[in-house]
């Protein structure tokens, strides 16, 4: 009889709930028996749980009001170092600030050696592509301007300096990630000093693969794109291999960049920020919590049955992302937010949009999309910009 | 006369203040606390074992007052995972939401949510009585054994799956109910019990509002004919 409830599953919770159980059941199989009703499942329970809540964390956050942008890395930097509990072996971030002079990329570059020698690829770019990059050095990282398009430098770079790694490509995105403390990476890149209209970042605490500058996160999905993530996934390594397949090329054996491959593969494909999102809902099995940061905005998922925290809260001056309330303690005119869970297997995001420009561009633009605002999430506007803010249910 | 101790978490740990909770002694007259500045930390006030009165004024974090005996604890905001979890007796106050696993594993006491509860509330219970006077979210009453537990509002997907002889009691929808889950008969006896317990939570919704919810029994064994099927 019940058995019938397990073939024809209503709805996704119900459908990932019964394999979870599924698991359980078939340990009792083996040999378990349930002598006291509890012993065995609050087992499962309790490793499940502590499993499931400690690990990994991650931050957003969203300026609604400019003023506020030259405070950015400060407020996001303690945002980011009450995380460390959750993820002490490595942290990384990504600013949107000011974006590239008119024709030209922002590329942030990495390399293990802090003494490298980064004047050789300004050098080496001017005499492929008669491109002079201007070039700043920020620790381990380095940002180079260029007018050469996004495909180009990653084939050359890949080519001629393959020791170096391509943290982000995009008019205002900037990645930097590092192994070391959250308080560490903050310090050797000075967070607290960049500006910005918003920011993601993430403390890592490793499971799937090993602790590394690329398996920390974000990963960038796409030029002005990147993901966070907390949690992990189960089908990375058949995903991986589908996606091999497609063309989408992967430098890690980490779950995660295969998650943010998976969503750039679905936007070449023509889907939007949100559609890319709602497919993932079907073809990513495991636990997450993504944030992903778009040019002028970010987006939250949960996956359908909520393993992974995640708090939002919002004001008229910023919306805030956190796995924790912690990390949100801190923020100014917190007592006065609305604070809430974001519901599993709902896609929030919020953007800048340009006043006058949001009806004529909710059907191209990246962060927004046509769905209608829920009250969950209602609009808020200013006297220059209007921000949309929607949540619907997938 | 009540003695009123007030202790900054701004300025003390929360190991500093756990441990001048436990050293409390029942006979002792420091029997009311206002905790200030929790700012969303883990672990306040757990393991109490005194009848005394903790009051958080904000925010807390996970396992607020985590296995509670005897002592009163309210929150003036909202919690997060795992408030009173594995409570034995006492009661803690929440005026704002829970998040997810509101009260899990515990064996009694009184656990009072104004607002909503999220995902997995009373999962795994063992005795206690939730009144949450909101709505509840997915998987609330996930395997509960004995207990109340009591949604003023509306249940999510799968409530009380593979629950054991807990009692459901849901005054709004109840948007799916889980595996051997079923609506059964509300009985006088069920309704003399939800009375006391609204009462006891402040609450004044009427008991014959609710409709009742429990186990079918069919899942209390493992069965090898259905293996194929989980």
């Amino acid at each position: 009889m019940f058995a019938d409830r397990y073939t024809a599953p209503k709805q996704s919770t119900v459908n990932v709930l019964s394999r979870f159980k599924g698991l359980i059941l078939l340990q009792l199989e083996a040999g378990l028996r349930c002598a006291e009703p509890d012993s065995i499942f609050c087992l499962r329970y309790e490793s499940f749980m502590i499993r499931n809540i400690s690990m990994c964390g991650i931050v957003g956050l969203f300026l609604k009001q400019s003023f506020l942008e030259p405070e950015l890395g400060a407020l996001f930097s303690e945002m980011l170092i009450c995380m460390s509990s959750r993820g002490p072996d490595s942290a990384g971030f990504a600013v949107y600030g000011a974006p590239a002079p008119s024709g030209k990329l922002k590329v942030i570059l990495q390399h293990s050696d802090p003494d490298f020698d980064w004047s050789a690829i300004g050098f080496a770019l001017e005499k492929r592509f008669r491109d002079k990059p201007s070039v700043e050095v920020n620790s381990t990282h380095a940002r180079l301007l260029v007018k050469t398009d996004a495909q180009s430098i990653r084939s050359f770079l890949d080519e001629y300096f393959p020791e170096v790694r391509i943290m982000s490509v995009g008019r205002r995105i900037e990645i930097m990630k590092e192994t070391g403390s959250p308080e560490s990476v903050v310090e050797r890149f000075s967070l607290q000093r960049i500006a910005g209209s918003h920011a993601i970042g993430h403390t890592r605490m490793a499971t799937e693969s090993a602790v590394t500058t690329e398996g920390s996160h974000p990963f960038s999905t796409g030029v002005d794109l990147c993901l966070v993530h907390n949690g992990s996934l189960s089908n990375h390594n058949r995903l991986r291999q589908r996606l091999c397949r497609e063309g989408i090329e992967f430098h890690t054996e980490n779950d995660t960049e295969v998650a943010a491959g998976y969503f750039a593969w679905q936007m070449a494909n023509g889907a939007t920020l949100k559609e890319a999102l709602e497919a993932g809902l079907k073809d990513l099995d495991g636990f997450y919590t993504f944030t992903v940061g778009t040019e002028d905005g970010f987006a939250v998922l949960r996956d359908p049955i909520a393993c992974k925290p995640a708090v939002l809260a919002e004001t008229d001056d910023y919306v805030a992302m956190a796995s924790e309330y912690r990390s949100l303690a801190n923020l100014p005119g917190i007592e006065g937010a609305r604070i809430w869970e974001p519901e599993p297997a709902v896609v929030y995001n919020w953007s800048r949009v340009e006043r006058g420009e949001v009806a004529s561009k909710n059907g191209d633009r990246i962060g927004v999309s046509d769905f209608a605002p829920s009250s969950e999430t209602p609009e808020a506007s200013s006297d220059k910009r209007a921000f949309r803010s929607n949540g619907v249910t997938a | 006369m009540m003695f009123t101790q007030t202790v900054d978490l701004a300025k003390t740990s929360v190991r500093a203040l756990n441990q001048r909770l436990h050293e409390l002694k029942a006979e002792r007259d420091e029997e009311h606390w206002r905790i200030l500045n929790p700012r969303g930390v883990h672990a306040i006030a757990c393991g109490l074992r005194v009848p005394v009165t903790v009051e958080i004024e904000g925010h807390a974090g996970y396992y607020c007052a985590g296995m509670n005996q005897e002592a009163t604890v309210i929150v003036h905001g909202n919690v997060a995972t795992g408030v009173a979890e594995n409570m034995m007796s006492g009661i803690v106050h929440v005026n704002g939401n829970a998040s997810q696993c509101a009260g899990a594993t515990a064996h009694g006491g009184l656990l009072v949510v104004e607002g909503d509860a999220s995902a997995r509330c009373g999962i795994s219970m063992k005795g206690i009585d939730i009144v949450v006077k909101g709505s509840a979210g997915h998987m609330s009453a996930f395997m509960a054994q004995t207990g109340n537990l009591v949604i003023c509002g509306d249940a999510g997907d799968a409530l009380g799956d593979s629950i054991y002889e807990a009692r459901l009691f849901v005054r709004g929808g109840v948007r799916s109910l889980g595996t051997d889950c079923i609506e059964k008969e509300m009985r006088p006896e069920h309704l003399k019990a939800l009375e006391t317990l609204l009462k006891r939570a402040g609450c004044d919704a009427r008991p014959e509002e609710f409709r009742r919810y429990g186990s079918a029994r069919r899942l209390y064994h493992f069965q090898i004919d259905n293996a194929s099927s989980y």
